[in-house]
């Protein structure tokens, strides 16, 4: 296959993007598009150039590291799948490609494709997790039985891989999706309630914090999504939400 | 020489004895001692938590822009716990015997044991921190089985529990960030471990967005970085894994320990080409429902190879379950060195089944129907058609293991529901590292090493999930414990200074090392040295090796590092973001490390679990081992250049088992 890549360069988060074209020969349908990325990569050192600075990591869909907007589309086309799971057989010989970071406030942009997502992990550390230490005295794991049904409800929730193509998506670069997963995930385990209101709360204070924007429901977020996370997720999120806000003693 | 320190007394009061007899360090003393843990994988993630709820000030480091994107993140199949909640005759003795034998018995006792006793913690922990392990209706734990055991040990979270367990340990490490007790260093790499009056007092680090270097002091360093599969180029390591923190160390004096026990995994995706960075596991636990097999006749495994035929084509008769036929007792279910083996066996002969000959079948047709006829019998239907079995029997596998099928097919563009997938075994694992002590300290004072970057539990040969087991169990549960005794001796030695003499010669070495490389104006990039390097590994230091391939490996390696330094082209400067130069110091160092492996596996004449050296098998092609000679630990210590290395040995003593040939038949 051979390809035109429109590329998106930029050298600092101050600094002004533009877009460059390369052609790209030889290309096998076989190869995924970050393996299509060190092809070209490949060919501009050899050229004396600066090769195009891009996040990966695992290269099978779960660190959540790869972060592309596709022709226009997080990830890319297809549905449920990371850059890094794209094969080059979705593409056509001939195509022209193109290559965009993530684009929101909340995500400001190291070099070319590289965004800094910290924000996530602030909103996590803002309350996403169940507040015990590490104890060698916990009850038996079997001690309270959780409902299949709730369990495996959580377990979807919590298979969010924190790439950010959900604020990505979004027309308002908002974080509920991601924000809801998290939440949802201790929500429904019996283990979570003791800090469900409070976790709430603080989660989605962070999350305003960070500039990302509110959700107006148009769903891009959950198509875009590579794990299929659930937009019933963030209904329980607001549930939550609104409920703690009523119950708040502050 | 070498001291292991184990405590004495009977192999299952080991553990309780030497806590009970360590020193402690009390809350408030906690509060002025500093600990770097570097890398934030579970092991990593885990102790730094740990250590910072404890009260200790701790720095964590990670490569990545996030530390839950450590690449323990990708493990699959499970994680063991001697839970025994089957009732079927697990114990935490059954799990330590289980982990020798399948370690081929070059593990030590008492760190094996150790981890056995305090799996079942692990189990517990975990769910109190809300990960959601797979249940069973009743609302309890479910439980699989997996290599080389014959008990159901294994809990899991679909295809992604590695995942979830460090998802749970990352999210106690965001809680200790948002105390102020971590301090959270993300995309910094450690360049250089600093020793202080003979101990380790510090790193030095790279910001590898400015390319700033910094100096971080502490009064002990945990190095939690991972295995160097990566040396082989291809694996399923992540991009980034790589062996450069432990090779610092073991360049300032901590031994590297049995670096040729490799873990070659037996279910992968194939090749498919040149072109490709790296490979896919397919679980392990698939091998609890998929059965091997290639074709019975050479013309069949070549009319596939051809693709006039198709594996649906071949009937049951002419198919060779080749697990089951030569290891009945344990079948698709041996372990990973057994399984990979095979493998390699079937297709040296000729009967693979893709374009390379270098894949055989996994194929699920009868977990289909075995899953469709339970499934048609809850739903009481009566005389279900075969088509109506199997359509129940899908839907049973896709709820196992249906991110694993859909991973297939996205990297395969082959449905596996439809037909069988076609695996070959990739570098998976590695079960050398630094080598450490009972306490998990490396020959450096100060110095300690967890989870998969040390040698310690593991043998020759890991069994399935208990990689997990381990990073955890050395992070929660082993280290908190017995970094104290060492600290303990600290309280009275005040914040370390990064002013000393010993910090800047550290720094100048690493910049002059950085200056060299990203000014060396060569021709060739660096994947291209890294992609060569793989394949000497693979092919002289990989699933088989004889004296005289890793005799030529290791000249091939001299001669391709000597190149590498006059040739390697790195481009942009040193002064701001730039991966290219990340990637040339790690290969860097893979050149220096992938030749000290071949030197262990030549003077390892020996077999045993995933290193295979064809000099000693058995008739029928086992790995045969020599326990009169080799039931040694090989630590390498460092002598200014990889093949001036030392080989000090420290003898295993096996008191609780009998050493035998292993037999999974």
């Amino acid at each position: 296959m051979n390809l035109t890549l429109k590329v998106w360069r930029q050298d600092g988060p101050e600094a002004t993007g533009h877009m460059d074209t390369h052609a790209l020969e030889g290309v096998s349908p076989d190869m995924s598009f970050l393996e299509m990325m060190d092809m070209l990569n490949d060919q501009i050192i050899r050229a004396g150039g600066e090769p195009v600075a891009f996040d990966h990591d695992c290269r099978e869909g779960i660190c959540g590291m790869c972060s592309m907007f596709i022709n226009g589309e997080a990830h890319g086309p297809g549905r449920g799948v990371t850059t890094c799971q794209l094969h080059m057989r979705s593409f056509n010989d001939g195509d022209t490609i193109a290559i965009e970071p993530w684009r929101a406030q909340a995500f400001p942009v190291i070099k070319d494709l590289t965004v800094d997502r910290s924000a996530f992990d602030r909103v996590i550390q803002a309350g996403g997790y169940i507040s015990v230490n590490t104890s060698g005295n916990t009850i038996d794991a079997n001690a309270i039985p959780v409902p299949k049904e709730q369990a495996d409800d959580a377990f979807s929730a919590a298979t969010c891989i924190g790439c950010g193509a959900c604020v990505a998506s979004c027309k308002n670069a908002s974080a509920m999706l991601f924000v809801s997963a998290k939440v949802s995930q201790f929500a429904l385990l019996p283990q979570g309630q003791p800090e469900r209101e409070s976790r709430v709360q603080r989660m989605v204070e962070q999350m305003d914090k960070e500039g990302f924007g509110n959700c107006t429901n148009t769903g891009a977020c959950a198509v875009e999504c590579p794990k299929g996370i659930d937009l019933s997720n963030i209904a329980r999120m607001n549930r939550d939400f609104m409920s703690a806000a009523v119950k708040s003693k502050k | 020489m070498l001291d292991s320190k184990i405590p004495e007394g009977p192999l299952a009061d080991k553990w309780t004895k030497y806590k009970d007899d360590i020193q402690l360090v009390n809350p408030a003393n906690k509060r002025s001692i500093d600990v770097i843990v570097v890398g934030t994988g579970l092991a990593g993630s885990s102790a730094a938590a740990s250590l910072a709820e404890m009260g200790y000030n701790v720095k964590a480091l990670c490569f990545q822009d996030s530390p839950r994107r450590a690449h323990s993140i990708a493990a699959q199949g499970g994680i063991n716990a001697a839970k025994n909640y089957q009732n079927d005759g697990d114990s935490v003795h059954r799990l330590f015997y289980d982990t020798v034998k399948g370690g081929d018995y070059r593990s030590r006792e008492a760190n094996v044991h150790r981890l056995a006793e305090v799996s079942t913690n692990i189990i517990d922990q975990c769910v109190a921190q809300g990960v959601p392990f797979a249940r069973e209706y009743g609302g309890l734990l479910d439980n699989r089985s997996f290599g080389g055991v014959l008990v159901s040990r294994t809990f899991y979270a679909k295809g992604q529990t590695g995942q979830q367990l460090l998802l749970g340990a990352y999210s106690a490490l965001s809680r200790q960030i948002s105390k102020g007790k971590v301090d959270m260093l993300t995309r910094h790499e450690m360049m250089d471990v600093v020793m202080v009056d003979g101990k380790c007092r510090g790193i030095i680090a790279r910001n590898l967005v400015t390319g700033e270097l910094e100096r971080h002091a502490a009064h002990a360093v945990v190095l939690a970085t991972g295995g160097y599969g990566n040396v082989f180029f291809l694996s399923t390591n992540a991009m980034g894994s790589n062996v450069s923190a432990a090779w610092k160390a073991h360049k300032k004096g901590a031994h590297m320990a049995n670096p040729c026990f490799t873990q070659i995994h037996p279910t992968c995706i194939p090749v498919s080409g040149e072109h490709q960075s790296k490979l896919t596991l397919m679980s392990e636990s698939l091998r609890n429902d998929g059965r091997i097999w290639v074709p019975a006749k050479k013309e069949d495994a070549e009319a596939i190879r051809k693709g006039t035929k198709t594996a649906l084509e071949i009937a049951e008769a002419d198919r060779d379950y080749y697990l089951e036929r030569r290891y009945p007792a344990f079948g698709n279910l041996v372990p990973r060195d057994v399984a990979s083996r095979a493998a390699k066996e079937r297709c040296d002969a000729g009967f693979g089944v893709n374009k390379t000959g270098e894949a055989v079948f996994l194929d699920f047709a009868s977990a289909f129907k075995r899953y469709g006829k339970t499934e048609a019998s809850i739903r009481g239907l009566s005389q279900p058609s075969t088509e109506e079995i199997v359509t129940l029997g899908k839907e049973v596998v896709k709820a196992k293991y249906g991110n694993l099928f859909d991973m297939y097919k996205q990297i395969a563009a082959d449905n596996p529901y439809e037909t069988p997938m076609k695996i070959y075994p990739a570098v998976h694992y590695t079960m050398g590292g630094l080598w450490v002590d009972y306490n998990l300290m490396t020959s450096v004072s100060g110095l300690y090493a967890t989870g998969e970057s040390n040698f310690s539990d593991h043998g020759a040969n890991r069994l399935g999930a208990s990689a997990l087991m381990q990073g955890l169990a050395d992070g929660y549960f082993v280290l908190p414990y017995t970094i104290g005794d060492y600290l303990a001796n600290d309280i009275r030695t005040g914040a370390i200074s990064s002013n000393s003499a010993e910090f800047e010669a550290a720094e100048k070495a690493v910049q002059e090392r950085i200056d060299h490389l990203i000014n060396n104006n060569g021709s060739k990039p660096v994947d291209d040295f890294h992609r060569r390097l793989g394949r000497i590994m693979w092919n002289e230091c990989g699933m088989s090796r004889n004296e005289a391939g890793l005799k030529k490996a290791i000249a091939d390696i001299r001669a391709l590092r000597e190149e590498f330094w006059k040739d390697v082209r790195v481009p942009g400067n040193a002064t701001s973001y730039n991966p290219e130069l990340d990637k040339a110091g790690r290969v860097a160092d893979f050149l220096e490390q992938g030749e000290l492996m071949c030197m262990d596996a030549l003077a390892r004449e020996e077999s045993c679990g995933g290193h295979f050296r064809e000099e000693h098998q058995t008739p029928e092609g086992e790995a045969l081992r020599d326990d009169e000679n080799f039931a040694f630990v090989s630590a390498w210590e460092f002598a200014g250049d990889p093949s001036e290395s030392k080989l000090i040995k420290e003898d295993l003593v096996f008191e609780n088992i009998e050493l035998k040939q292993r037999s999974y038949k």
